[in-house]
This record gives C-alpha cells, sequence and structure tokens, in this order.
C-alpha cells in the first residue's frame, strides 16, 4: 500500500506532473513529509497541496471492517475462527482455541527446556489433515541453530498419532510437508524472507517457525544497528503473518538481568527517595528474555518456558485473550504434555522473570535426570 | 432611529465612518446613536465580545462547555475518579506501559464502553479502533462486549423505572459499531489520519478513536528523528483538531523504552521528548507489588494520582484488594 504509485490514483495531472518532477513518486515519498515541507518543495499553495494528500490518503488508506465482520468471516472461513490447536488443552482453553493466526507468538526459555520440542509439535499439528485437527498445509522451519531433528519429529509423531503414522506412506507425506531452511547469518535469513513470503502466498503454507530469532539477531554486531535491523524483520513477519492469516512461532532464548535494568518511571523513583514505600519488582532469579523492550512490545502472545523447584512450567505470560497462567509440564516421547489443565494465575513479577534451577543437571525425555 | 438596527448589524466603527456623512447627521446626533447602539449591545447580553477573532473563544464559554464534557468510563471506579469521571471527549489522552499491563485492554475497554446508552449515562456512539499492532482479537472483544450487556441489562433490571424502554443491546451489535482498521506502515497510519476527517463526517456517531499502537511503525523504520519528529507532531495536531471538530475522545496507546536519567536506567514512554508535549493528557499503566496501577503523568486539569485497577475476565475493573478496603470501612 505504502509502495503505491502516485501517477496511477487518479490525481489531477497538473499535481501527478508536479510530484513527478520532484521526484516523489510513491505514496511513501509523499507522505513522509509534512505539509509544509511538501508546500515547500513543490512550490504550491498549501489548498492544492491538503488537497492533493487528502487524495492520496484515500487511496492508500486500509479498507474499514466492522469488528463483526472481521469475526463472522473468520468464524466461516478459518479453521477454529483463526488458531493452531496445540491440543495442549489448558493452554488451548486460555488461547481460545489454539496459537492465533495473523500474529506472532514467542517462546522463550533458557537452553534445554522445550522449545524445540514444542516447535517440533507444532510442525506435525499444523501438516496433519483436518479430520486429526491439523491445517493440512506446509510448515516452513527457519532452523538457525541447527537443532531440528527428523528422526524425533517422526518418533512424536509415532508416538502422538499412531493412526495416521502407521499408515503405509503418511509419516513421508507428513515429514514431506515440513521445509527446513537453515541461514548462517542474519543477511542470508533477509533474504531468504522475500522467497518465503512467495512461497507462503503460493503454496499453502499454514505454519512459519523461526527457531531461534534470538540467534540470527544476536548474531550481528550489536548496538543501534542490530536494533534496527531486528525492527525491520519484526515488521517484515508480522505483516506476513497478516496478509497471509498463518501462524507465526518465533522462539527466543534468556539472559542474565544487569542488575542495574530499568524497572522504575521516573515519577517512581521520586517517591522512592521521597520515602514512599514502593515495592520494587525484585528478580530474585536474574534471567530475563534476549532481544529488548522493544521486542518484547511486539510480540503478541509470548509464552515463557521455565524451570523451578525440579518442575517445569509454561507460562502464558503476554496474551490479549488470557490472563497470565502457569502451567506444568514435562517433555515425554510424544512431545511436550501439560500436568495441569487449569493454570495457576500470576501476577507481578512472577510473570515475566524466568527462572533456571538446575542448569547444570540433563533430563532425559522422561525427566529423569542422566548424570 | 429605523438605522439603529443596521447600526448594530454594521458594527461600531462603520457607525463612526457614516457619522456626519450619508446620514446627514450632526455629530452630536451621530454620539447619541452610538450610545444607544451600545446600550443595546450590552443588553441583549449576546456572546459578541468587544474584541473577538474569528475561530477564538473566551474562557468563560469554554467553561460552559467543560462542564458538559462527556466523559467515557473505563469500568474501573477508581481510575474513573482519577481522571475526572473518564476519558475525555475533545481531548486526546496518551496511555503508555509496559508490555502485557494492559493497554489493548483498556483500549478494547473504551471501544465498549463509548457504546454505553445514553439512557445509562454513556454516550451512545461508536469507535473506531486503529491497530497497528494485530493485537485486536475478537474473541476478547466480543468477552468484554457480552460482559458490558450483561452488566447493563442487570443495572435496567435494578432501575424499575425503565422497565419499558429497556435498551436490548445484544454483544453482535457492539461488535458492529467498532470501525476497525489494520495498519501495516507509518504511511498507512498517515494516510489513515488523513483520511479519518471524511470519514468520521460520514459517521457522525463516532465518540472515540483508539490507536493501538501509536509507536510501533515508528519505532523501526526512521533514521532520520528530526523527520520522525515533525510527522509525528503533525499527525498529534491532526488528531487534536479531530478530536476538537466532532467533540470526540482521542486515545493513543504507548510503548516503553529505556532512557539514561541521573546515571542509572528509568523506563519512559517511548517516541522521545518532543512526542510526551503533543497529547493533552499522559497516563502511565505500571506494576507495584503485583498490583496494576494507572499514573496520571499529565494532564492539564487533573491533579497527579494513581489507581488500582485489574484486567478480568469481563474486561477491566476495580482491583479486588481496593474493593476489599471499602468493606472494611
Amino acid at each position: 500500500m505504502a509502495n503505491k504509485l502516485i501517477n496511477e490514483m487518479g490525481l489531477p495531472k497538473r499535481m501527478a506532473n508536479i510530484f513527478a518532477a520532484r521526484n516523489i513518486i510513491t505514496a511513501k515519498d509523499a507522505l513522509s513529509l509534512t505539509e509544509f515541507e511538501l508546500m515547500e518543495l513543490l512550490d504550491v499553495g498549501l489548498a492544492e497541496v491538503t488537497s492533493a494528500v487528502a487524495h492520496i490518503s484515500e487511496v492508500v488508506c486500509p479498507p474499514c471492517q466492522t469488528a463483526l465482520y472481521l469475526m463472522e468471516h473468520r468464524a466461516q472461513h478459518e479453521n477454529l475462527a483463526g488458531h493452531l490447536p496445540t491440543r495442549l488443552k489448558g493452554l488451548d482453553d486460555a488461547l481460545c482455541g489454539g496459537i492465533p493466526f495473523g500474529a506472532l507468538t514467542e517462546l522463550v526459555g533458557p537452553a534445554g527446556i522445550g522449545k524445540t520440542q514444542f516447535c517440533l509439535k507444532l510442525s506435525l499439528l499444523a501438516s496433519l489433515p483436518p479430520s486429526y485437527g491439523g491445517l493440512d498445509g506446509r510448515v516452513i522451519y527457519i532452523d538457525a541453530e541447527s537443532k531440528f531433528s527428523s528422526k524425533r519429529l517422526i518418533e512424536i509423531g509415532i508416538k502422538s498419532f499412531p493412526e495416521i503414522f502407521h499408515k503405509k506412506g503418511m509419516a513421508q507425506e507428513m515429514a514431506g510437508r515440513i521445509l527446513i531452511l537453515r541461514p548462517t547469518s542474519l543477511s542470508e535469513f533477509t533474504e531468504s524472507l522475500h522467497q518465503i513470503k512467495l512461497l507462503i502466498l503460493q503454496q499453502q503454507v499454514k505454519l512459519l517457525i523461526i527457531d531461534s530469532m534470538a540467534a540470527l539477531a544476536l548474531g550481528e554486531e550489536s548496538g543501534a544497528s542490530r536494533q534496527q535491523a531486528l525492527g525491520w524483520h519484526v515488521s517484515f513477519i508480522k505483516s506476513l503473518a497478516e496478509f497471509s492469516r498463518i501462524p507465526v512461532v518465533v522462539t527466543n532464548q534468556v539472559r542474565s538481568q544487569i542488575v542495574d535494568e530499568a524497572c522504575l518511571y521516573p515519577f517512581q523513583v521520586a517517591q522512592c527517595h521521597a520515602g514512599k514505600k514502593h515495592n520494587s519488582a525484585g528478580y530474585d532469579s536474574h534471567l530475563v528474555a534476549a532481544l529488548g523492550i522493544s521486542w518484547a512490545h511486539a510480540v503478541t502472545v509470548r509464552l515463557v518456558l521455565e524451570a523451578k523447584s525440579g518442575q517445569r512450567f509454561i507460562k502464558l505470560s503476554k496474551s490479549p485473550v488470557s490472563p497470565p497462567l502457569a502451567f506444568r509440564f514435562k517433555i515425554t516421547s510424544s512431545g511436550i504434555v501439560l500436568l495441569d489443565n487449569i493454570g495457576m494465575e500470576l501476577k507481578g513479577s512472577d510473570i515475566n522473570t524466568i527462572h533456571f534451577q538446575g542448569q547444570n543437571t540433563l533430563f532425559s525425555f522422561e525427566g529423569e535426570k542422566l548424570q | 432611529m429605523e438605522k439603529k438596527e443596521s447600526s448594530r448589524e454594521i458594527g461600531e466603527e462603520r457607525i463612526i465612518a457614516l457619522e456626519g456623512t450619508d446620514l446627514d447627521v450632526s455629530e452630536s446626533g451621530a454620539s447619541e446613536i452610538l450610545k444607544y447602539v451600545s446600550q443595546f449591545s450590552r443588553l441583549d447580553g449576546s456572546s459578541r465580545s468587544p474584541a473577538t477573532f474569528d475561530g477564538a473563544q473566551t474562557a468563560w464559554t469554554m467553561l460552559s462547555e467543560e462542564k458538559f464534557l462527556p466523559c467515557i468510563t473505563t469500568s474501573c471506579l477508581d481510575l474513573d475518579n482519577i481522571l475526572g469521571g473518564g476519558i475525555r471527549c475533545r481531548e486526546v489522552t496518551e496511555i503508555g506501559g509496559v508490555p502485557g499491563i494492559g493497554k489493548t485492554q483498556i483500549g478494547i475497554q473504551l471501544a465498549v464502553n463509548v457504546q454505553i446508552p445514553i439512557e445509562y449515562g454513556g454516550l451512545g456512539g461508536q469507535a473506531i479502533y486503529i491497530d497497528t499492532e494485530g493485537s485486536f482479537m475478537m474473541e476478547r472483544v466480543l468477552q468484554i462486549a457480552e460482559a458490558c450487556v450483561e452488566d447493563l441489562s442487570e443495572y435496567g433490571h435494578l432501575r424499575k423505572d425503565a422497565q419499558d424502554s429497556q435498551v436490548k443491546m445484544h454483544p453482535n451489535n457492539v461488535l458492529q459499531n467498532i470501525f476497525y482498521f489494520r495498519v501495516c506502515s507509518y504511511t498507512e497510519q498517515i494516510a489513515l489520519v488523513n483520511y479519518l476527517d471524511k470519514f468520521v463526517t460520514e459517521h457522525k456517531s463516532v465518540k472515540i478513536i483508539i490507536l493501538d499502537s501509536v509507536t510501533f511503525h515508528f519505532r523501526q523504520e526512521f533514521d532520520d528523528m528530526a523527520r520522525r519528529t515533525r510527522l509525528l507532531s503533525e499527525m498529534a495536531l491532526k488528531f487534536m483538531k479531530l478530536s476538537k471538530k466532532f467533540g470526540l475522545a482521542v486515545v493513543m496507546l504507548n510503548q516503553v523504552t529505556t532512557k539514561l536519567i541521573d546515571g542509572s536506567f528509568q523506563l519512559a514512554l517511548a517516541l522521545g521528548d518532543s512526542w510526551s508535549h503533543m497529547c493533552t493528557n499522559r497516563i502511565i499503566l505500571y506494576w507495584n507489588s503485583n498490583e496494576r496501577f494507572a499514573f496520571i503523568d499529565k494532564s492539564p486539569s487533573l491533579k497527579s494520582a494513581s489507581a488500582s485497577y485489574s484486567v478480568t475476565s469481563r474486561g477491566i475493573r476495580n482491583s479486588t484488594s481496593s474493593s476489599k478496603r471499602i468493606k472494611m470501612m
């Protein structure tokens, strides 16, 4: 929309020529200048500029739909009104059906907690035929850390859906729907994004998984350029999800919290100094999600996986449709399994802190310690 | 004295010019006319004060307007109290906070509450919801709409006089009165703001515009911060104009960033210092010992205060601990 050409918008010929003469070709070029700047640049009066801008704006403006229309349209045309069920009952109930379409869902947690296991299960679920609750579609799996294990994928499939996978050739068909890409740098990933976009629009792709975003982004030089690059990718991936109405799942790493981490506003600091009691969100563990606060704003749903007192939890820590909830889980041969169907409500600092005790122990899939 | 009528219309300067010329009146006669006419202007109590500009108003006339400014309730009594009744029409209110604090929830609650019928103390209006991040989930809107309709019908039953004229609101009607725009770039955001004048002219019942969030597209793509500030400033002015022209409320949701102040990193609302001046009111949502609070950071007419609120399955409500306090009293 932003790249629509001005000379195709039906502006009066004189104005269209003036825009072209000053090298303002797309709507984005025109609207990136204030009306005053346009007046100066084009050397025309304010009234003409205002009416030209109003015309351009009307053409480029996104369409209006009532919330009712959207809801009914999605209920009719999309699987479960726009959700991919995870088969984890408590989580699906909290998310009103499952992982939402058209939005970014983040899985964040320390290494070895089960993020990739979750992603493998989701890939399978998306490729299953609708009679088994799947999306009957292809999956694009961006494997930046080389963690994808086809063997494990098939094992999960056989253990979770024995009826399908024991049929001849089904395993091949299901696994054949999952396309794995292994970019080694952010720029490679950026290049492949454009191809991915085409694939998504053409070939019935129903799920995009990026495992992990942190590995791609953190490989770049840090600082402002990394924030910029990440920002561009977030925008692109989000609008891709929107247009194609598919779920996008992104995994993220954790990092230790800097002791001096910003957690108060200036007015709270002033209250502290004035002696008012302020219960600062004291973190007793020191892990937080990587990629920063602007990333945290950009994701629509955030699932935090953590381990505390020997028990693993999956926390729905940010969601537009549910309060923050935590569920206990374990990893079995058929993937992640919830131990509670009703989550525990979380408040305050519990929501975003990430615990990982027992960092040095290895767990097998059955939860037994291996060492 | 038949000239008196036309004199009042012409204005006092012109009377002086007429003095002794076309009217063929002596100077003393002209000053008689002036005195007589000026008596009348004072007597008829018209609001035409001596020196008014086109488009200007005196503070007195504004006061009577402001007294009757409608407010949109947030469904949380404590929050409404610090806001002086609720989110005000004819003003631009910015609400910012960390991810997950409830900005979108408040936005959705307001989009539903603006529709509360006039008989129940609401505005009976429609809402425009501009979504830049894709966080507007239909299931949640339906939940909040259903809860609102239930609360209203319960209230309707209590009001025995309203039995006959009980307004039948259905959650689907609520969803139908929310106009949704999904914006995917800052160009579209600017284009939409420009287009809203025409849109609201065609949909006069719109009483609130919610922009969720103003930040997202402006955070990602700008190298030239000065340009960003100019564009944001123009956008804020346009929203201000819209709110005054159509008497509606504008609510802009903002994200958070970190800032180095006095040698330590602190939280601040995004988009920079110049942006912080552009909205009429500024509310910051934050966590304090496991409760959500709203703080009025900037307002020309409201006192700086904090109130706690909670996000429930029915929407924004009073926080449970504060209701406990009331019970104990």
